[in-house]
């Protein structure tokens, strides 16, 4: 419909691949290209050529991926405008980095079928191929149309509407103010603007929290094993699985490689990375498996740090709780059975910490707990209550939803007018509609006609 | 039947607001005209409140005037107390209202109408339409004269099958002491529109003397009274106040006793009434913990002592209303000259118009004011003077004129009516513009002017003072943009005086005026341009720098929905055949019939996906019209 604008979408399916594809297409895919995309050789794009370099993020410049990058200029291109397509790796998190930069430099998050809409709208494809896209696109609408019902019956879009009416309520004390100056309901009640409008901010920030929850239940997350040889990071690895798939010995280094295992905690999927044990070494195989494991830990969503409690905390503990700073971690006091000869020093007095015995299995439960607590915030998985938005473009729409209504807390503390106030309401409600639906002016009349008595 | 020699250009049934404004825009547009009304004494009066403005209605009369219409000039020339609302509030929301000399508005009206070129004033109460085939001829009268003409718009007001309720009494007429029109709106509903019913009501008519005002509290109006029109340089009418007065809760136990003999409440009323203007009965009903209600005492001219209280209609029967006026605080004693009623009349659903308001079924026919299911003076003369224009540039064979959403109120009123219908009343509101701050009384005539002169409606010379004005206000802008501080004294003493220390040299006019505490007037304190700048001038660049931000914002909206609203539906569009809507679509989209994607857009139930499938079928008609296209659209 907004034909002028540039849209972007992952082009590659969902989940983990070899290579993921952010494709962006209309009259600004090359600029986003340009700050985007830094060129191994030269500086500028030739059309239909595959780059090679790397991608950047557009406001620090931090290196987000090694990357190759093709843009295709109009008319020769899928759908006959400018399309640009960057080449990553194909893991969850860098192509969503990557789209989600492209947003930042102006593109729209496309629609459903949008892309091939285009080619269809700028004339690439003709009309059978354009039935096929019609046929798409209802298919899409009515999945979108059960997914909407579903929703409806369900707790999230009730939560939305209990947002969208407090704001169309504060919406409404501000257009009956507007409206019906002549009238006798008195001044625009500023303490109860605060608290509609507080409230929805507390609901949709508590809605975008649950976006990441929501993706965790969706994905589940990775949790990574460290620990210096011997501290028991294989049994937990085991005790966690429930059976024997590390090699478990009793000599340092004999867990070489990175063993990957998932595990089901209580509903959150968790795929379980054990490391060869971290210590200063010549041997060139454990020495290898030790750099993974450092690698690693930025990659985690969670870091398990194994210490054996019944020996001294030494330098080889220090070297992974350096690597582990501003990470999420759990300590895991191991050893629990044993005499506990261990001391902590005081940086580590704030982390989180289980103590258990890995091999007799006291204390595991603690652990699977503070795991999921951790992620899911006290959330019971099994309870029909959990609401969580799915979409990105749920999450676009709150976020303009709640950075709108802070520009409006900041104009009523500053006296702004009213009428630009009663923009910014509208904007959030828009914003906030889309996930749902739409709110008209006759809703918001509506309010005023129920809650003030007016006429003249 | 016997038919009159001359055939019309335009005929225009009805001579209330929206009436006279039609037939005054189409014989100016050098049309020949004719106005028909059931009562040549009864032209443009006041049936309601003898008042004219307020919020968004004002913008209705600026936008009139803008255009070349005759509602702000007349009630310039007749208005005896004019306000300003909101002024506390920002310019886009400020609105003017004012009370009118009743009879005097009345007769000025048709002194214009009557001095008009090409315009012919009739009595007579038309009682069908006259068609040859299906092709719209003139109109019948009751007195069986039969009028010819090319083209007819229809403002009937109140008057079609009316039928006037006091208590359980009722009996027919068009407006307390007229008589209604029987037989248009019958033949009407047999030619395929959907004839329904609404309700509206009136307060009592007071006798001044009876009412203490001294225990009332006076509202004055503002001094000196700003006009209405942009062509009127001042109000010379002698000003006088309104009164304020308040129910109580005996007055609201006086009305519960009678509601078991209220036609609304009893069932007798089957129309719809408006939400925003409820009878006292109804706010006591809806609302039973108000234990007051407000009135303004309205006076209804200089040379009469009946008086107009607002908020205050009913339709209870005559031995509850005397009682229930008695019982407010200072009218004790007061005697009622007209009792308060409400009247039932038929509308038609717009719905079934166009843009221009020419009804969908029946070319050359139109549509304006209550017909239409719209409420208000304002309302009605928007309506009228664009359907008199559009009449006229059909007659003249040129396309029609339609107001954009982002251009005017008369444009969202329109677009609301023919894209929603109405089921009730429909009132105009800021709160119904989405772009709220580019539609503002001040700026009416930038945004309508042009489009005034262009239709022939605005004078040159008239336009001549319009397109000075405007150069001025770029040029200012221009000016203050540029024009950048140098720190000399006078400079350095505004900043100190004004608190503005951490203002750099080379700060330009225009950023030092974005300041919220400074206005455009202070800059005169050290720059005597702005002081030789006409007000009217100033006003506009000081709210284009203040509003800026807001303004840019709503115009990028206006940009972004311009292609939907440019887009055309094909009139013979087949709904049912296009693959990919819901049946629901498909139904709301056959029963609406908009003319545009963006009207489609707007109508309820109209999803976005339905809007892409709609746009994607458009794009491949356009290519089969244009031959690019390789086959035929399956729909």
């Amino acid at each position: 419909m907004y034909i002028e604008d540039t849209i972007a979408a992952i082009s590659t399916p969902q989940g983990e691949g070899g290579i993921g594809i952010v494709r962006v297409s209309g009259n600004r895919a090359e600029a986003i290209g340009l700050r985007l995309f830094r060129f191994r050789k030269g500086d500028a794009f030739s059309s239909h050529f595959l780059h090679y370099g790397a991608l950047v993020a557009p406001d620090n410049g931090a290196v987000l991926d090694e990357a190759m990058a093709v843009l295709m200029r109009a008319p020769h291109s899928y759908t006959r405008e400018d399309v640009l397509e960057l080449h990553c790796h194909g893991g969850m998190l860098v192509v969503e980095r990557i789209l989600a930069s492209a947003l930042a430099c102006g593109a729209r998050l496309a629609e459903p079928g949008e892309f091939t809409r285009r080619a269809f709208i700028n004339g690439r494809i003709d009309l059978v191929q354009a039935e096929a896209v019609m046929d798409v696109i209802a298919a899409k609408t009515e999945a979108s149309l059960a997914l909407a019902q579903r929703q409806r019956a369900g707790a999230l879009s009730a939560r939305i509407d209990a947002v969208r009416q407090a704001l169309t309520r504060s919406l409404a004390f501000i257009e009956a103010s507007i409206d019906f100056p002549e009238e006798d309901i008195g001044e625009t009640d500023t303490a109860l603007l605060l608290s509609g409008v507080n409230g929805a901010l507390d609901e949709i920030g508590s809605l975008l929290d649950g976006f990441d929850e929501g993706r965790i239940l969706r994905e589940g997350i990775s949790v990574l094993i460290v620990g210096k040889p011997n501290a028991g990071k294989s049994s937990l690895l085991n005790r966690l699985l429930k059976e024997n798939r590390a090699i478990v010995t009793h000599v340092p280094g004999t867990t070489r490689d990175i063993i990957e295992e998932t595990v089901n905690l209580g509903g959150l999927a968790v795929r379980l990375l054990d490391t060869a044990g971290i210590r200063h070494t010549d041997d060139v195989v454990e020495r290898e498996g030790i750099n993974r494991a450092l690698d690693k830990i930025p990659q985690a969503d969670l870091v398990l740090f194994v210490l054996d409690s019944s020996r001294p905390f030494n330098v080889e503990d220090r070297q992974i709780l350096d690597a582990v700073a501003g990470k999420t971690a759990i300590l895991v006091l191991n050893k629990c059975d044993l005499p506990l000869t261990l001391e902590l020093p005081a940086e580590m007095g704030e982390l989180p910490r289980v103590a258990l015995s890995a091999g007799t299995g006291a204390g595991i439960d603690g652990l699977r707990e503070l795991i999921r607590t951790t992620f899911l915030r006290g959330t019971a998985l099994d309870s029909r209550e959990f609401v969580a938005i799915s979409r990105a473009r749920h999450r676009d729409a709150l976020t303009s939803a709640r950075s709108v209504l802070r520009q409006f807390l900041s104009g009523l503390e500053g006296g702004r007018e009213l009428e630009t106030l009663a923009i910014d309401l509208r904007d959030a409600l828009s914003a906030v509609g889309q996930v749902t639906g739409e709110t008209t002016t006759d809703d918001v009349l509506d309010v005023v006609f129920s809650s003030f008595c007016i006429g003249k | 039947m016997h038919c009159h020699e001359t055939i019309y250009d335009v005929i225009v049934v009805g001579a209330g607001h929206a009436g006279c404004e039609a037939a005054l825009a189409a014989a100016r547009m050098g049309c020949s005209t004719l106005l028909l009304t059931i009562n040549l004494d009864a032209i443009a009066l006041m049936s309601c409140n003898p008042a004219i403005g307020g919020l968004a209605k004002g913008h209705l009369v600026r936008e009139i005037d803008a255009l070349g219409g005759e509602m702000a000039r007349n009630i310039d020339a007749t208005g005896i107390q004019f306000r300003i609302l909101n002024t506390r509030k920002g310019p886009a929301v400020r609105a003017s209202r004012a009370q009118a000399d009743k009879q005097l508005y009345r007769l000025r009206m048709k002194r214009v109408l009557e001095q008009q070129d090409n315009l012919y004033l009739k009595q007579g109460e038309v009682t069908g339409l006259y068609l040859e085939e299906d092709e719209l001829r003139g109109v019948d009268t009751r007195s069986a004269i039969r009028f010819l003409g090319k083209t007819v718009v229809l403002t009937t007001g109140t008057f079609m099958r009316g039928l006037i309720h006091i208590g359980l009494t009722n009996y027919p007429g068009g407006r307390a002491g007229d008589l209604p029109s029987v037989g248009l709106s019958d033949q009407l509903r047999q030619l395929g529109f959907l004839v329904g019913r609404l309700k509206t009501g009136t307060p009592a008519r007071l006798d001044g003397r009876t009412i203490d005002f001294s225990r009332l509290k006076p509202q004055y109006g503002d001094d000196p009274p700003v006009p209405f029109s942009f062509s009127t340089e001042r109000i010379t009418m002698p000003q006088v106040p309104c009164h304020i007065a308040y129910t109580n809760p005996r007055s609201h136990e006086i009305i519960r006793s009678g509601l078991d003999r209220s036609p609304l409440y009893s069932g007798i009323i089957e129309g719809i009434g408006p939400r925003y203007c409820p009878s006292i009965e109804d706010k006591v009903v809806r609302f039973p913990d108000k234990e007051r209600h407000q009135t303004f005492i309205e006076p209804e001219g200089l040379e009469t002592v009946e008086v107009y209280p607002s908020g205050m209609s009913t339709s209870l029967p005559i031995d509850i209303q005397i009682p229930f006026y008695r019982s407010i605080e200072g009218l004790e004693r007061v005697e009622i000259m007209r009792p308060a009623y409400a009247i039932e009349y038929d509308y038609v659903d717009p719905i079934q118009l166009h843009a221009s308001l020419e009804t969908k079924l029946i070319r050359n026919l139109y549509h304006a004011g209550q017909i239409n299911g719209t409420s208000g003076y304002e309302e009605a003369a928007g309506q009228g003077l664009m359907a008199g224009i559009n009449a006229a540039l059909r007659v003249k064979g040129k396309a029609p004129l339609v107001l954009g959403r982002s251009e005017a109120y008369i444009g969202v009123m329109i677009d609301d009516l023919v894209t929603l219908g109405t089921k009730e009343p429909y009132r105009m509101f800021t709160s119904r513009a989405e772009y709220r701050l580019l539609l503002r009384e001040d700026n009416a005539d930038v945004r309508l002017r042009e489009s005034g002169h262009g239709i022939g409606l605005v004078r040159d010379d008239v336009f001549g003072r319009f397109l000075k004005k405007r150069e001025m206000i770029a040029a200012e802008y221009e000016r203050i943009c540029s024009g950048r501080l140098v720190m000399d004294e006078r400079e350095q003493g505004f900043l100190s005086r004004h608190g503005l220390a951490d203002v750099q040299k080379g700060t330009t006019l225009e950023q030092l005026l974005r300041r919220p505490e400074i206005t455009y007037g202070e800059l005169a304190e050290f720059d005597d341009v702005s002081r030789e700048t006409p007000p009217d001038v100033s006003e506009q660049v000081e709210i284009q720098v203040k509003y800026r931000g807001y303004i840019e914002r709503q115009l990028e909206q206006v940009e972004r929905a311009r292609k939907l609203e440019g887009t055309l539906l094909p009139e013979g569009l087949d709904y049912f055949s296009i693959n990919g809507l819901t049946t629901e679509v498909r139904e709301k989209l056959a029963k609406n019939r908009p003319d545009t994607l963006g009207q489609a857009s707007r109508i309820p139930g109209v999803t976005p996906a339905a809007m892409s499938v709609l746009s994607i079928v458009l794009k491949a008609k356009n290519w089969k019209n244009n031959g690019r296209g390789t086959g035929s659209v399956k729909q």
